[in-house]
């Protein structure tokens, strides 16, 4: 079966949030991801949106470079909204 | 257990100052709590262990399929039936869904399968007793897969992140599969006739024996424990499971007004769990050697069933190339 593609599967619920990375799926060609998907992972409404992409085309980031990406918004303190302190008067904002 | 007796390659578990700087960082990591993922650092044995267990589990659901299979055809109503294909879609997806991550470590699908075929790699021994009524479809939704829940709910936090989400995807299907076996029993006993009520005892005692056997040897006899423990591969020992399955089993076997085939078995009011009798292991070791009631058809049906599929995986690889030519051509 060394012919068969391995495809990653990402699949939208109905709650209108992003797709969302489910698994992957052996298949011929990406209209038959789609239908494996479709039996894989939708069996109870699970999505009403479903995209494949051949693993071998996603780019990813290397576990050893974890540091030098993502270290420098670890000291950022200041982008969250908990950084600023306000009276209580101002209630909710 | 759907995976037994899985083999860790280690003597040793080896403590933090035994292990080199990478090794630790990755022990270090499994202590926090953090999820190992495919593109991180783990030692070999990590890896070849869960390449073991993942399979061997997913086999387990592939095999899984025959007994039920076996029923379909023979289901007493259309409701009934439409229950069981579905239980045994999903058991079908539970076993992709392995594959999937277990192919995250490296390994190849079809050659895990080849191993499988071939009576190189084992699947969960309670596959291979035959389904003989009726009520061994209910039996082995209660039962059977009752004691995978067991064993899969906790292997949700195992530590290596691709398995466990595989888990918590199937742990959320797999409710239904045992509250569907338990009521094919529960209508059995309460609607049936007094042969059908006999089937059911009769059910419940050929399988429950197989049931316990499923959680694999006894912890004494377990030399692979400690350190899939270690890794946090496995959450607890195989009588902690087993114990807890008995225990939250016995109350609704009382419900459907059963007994089971164990004159030892009696709750301990000081240990605040269940005493049981000695499980018969010779049998265990003898289904696992291949020398079970079924295990020769359940491989002869899984190589057959490859086999006869051929040509239609060729078939597809076919047309999809003449349809990339055409595009290609357009």
């Amino acid at each position: 079966m060394s012919e068969w593609t391995l495809y990653e599967v990402f699949i939208r619920s109905k709650h209108g949030l992003n797709h969302k990375h489910v698994g992957s799926v052996h298949a011929v060609d990406a209209e038959m991801a789609i239908e494996n998907a479709r039996d894989l992972y939708t069996r109870r409404n699970e999505g009403v949106s479903i995209w494949v992409a051949p693993s071998a085309a996603i780019t990813a980031t290397a576990s050893d470079e974890k540091e030098p990406l993502f270290d420098p918004s670890e000291d950022k303190v200041y982008r969250h909204a908990s950084f600023y302190e306000l009276p209580d008067e101002v209630g909710h904002m | 257990m759907y995976a037994q007796q899985v083999e860790t390659g280690t003597k040793a578990v080896k403590s933090l100052a035994e292990m080199g700087p990478e090794e630790r960082a990755f022990q270090e990591k499994i202590d926090a709590e953090i999820k190992i993922e495919a593109k991180n650092w783990m030692p070999d044995n990590y890896r070849k262990t869960l390449i073991r267990q993942i399979s061997q589990h997913a086999h387990s659901e592939i095999v899984g399929m025959l007994p039920e299979g076996n029923w379909v055809t023979r289901a007493p109503t259309l409701k009934r039936k439409l229950q069981l294909m579905a239980k045994i879609q999903d058991e079908a997806g539970h076993g992709l869904y392995l594959y999937s991550a277990m192919e995250t470590l490296g390994a190849d699908r079809d050659e895990e399968i080849e191993k499988l075929h071939s009576g190189r790699a084992k699947y969960s021994s309670i596959f291979n007793y035959p389904t003989l009524n009726w009520a061994d479809m209910g039996a082995v939704g209660w039962l059977v897969d009752g004691a995978a829940i067991v064993n899969q709910v906790p292997l949700q936090r195992t530590s290596y992140g691709p398995y466990s989400r595989a888990m918590i995807r199937i742990c959320k299907e797999e409710s239904f599969h045992q509250r569907q076996g338990y009521e094919i029993l529960l209508h059995m006993m309460r609607h049936g006739t007094q042969v059908q009520k006999d089937m059911v005892q009769d059910a419940i005692n050929r399988l429950w024996w197989p049931s316990l056997m499923m959680f694999g040897p006894s912890d004494a006899e377990s030399p692979n424990s400690a350190q899939s423990l270690a890794w946090k591969i496995k959450r607890h020992t195989n009588d902690e499971l087993r114990q807890r399955f008995i225990d939250q089993t016995i109350p609704q076997l009382e419900l459907l007004g059963c007994t089971v085939p164990d004159p030892d078995l009696k709750w301990n009011e000081e240990r605040g769990h269940y005493d049981f009798g000695e499980i018969q292991w010779d049998e265990f070791y003898e289904v696992l050697k291949g020398n079970g009631p079924c295990n020769r058809e359940r491989l002869e049906t899984r190589r057959n069933a490859t086999q006869d599929g051929a040509w239609v995986r060729e078939a597809a690889v076919a047309h999809a190339n003449k349809k990339q030519k055409q595009q290609a051509a357009a």
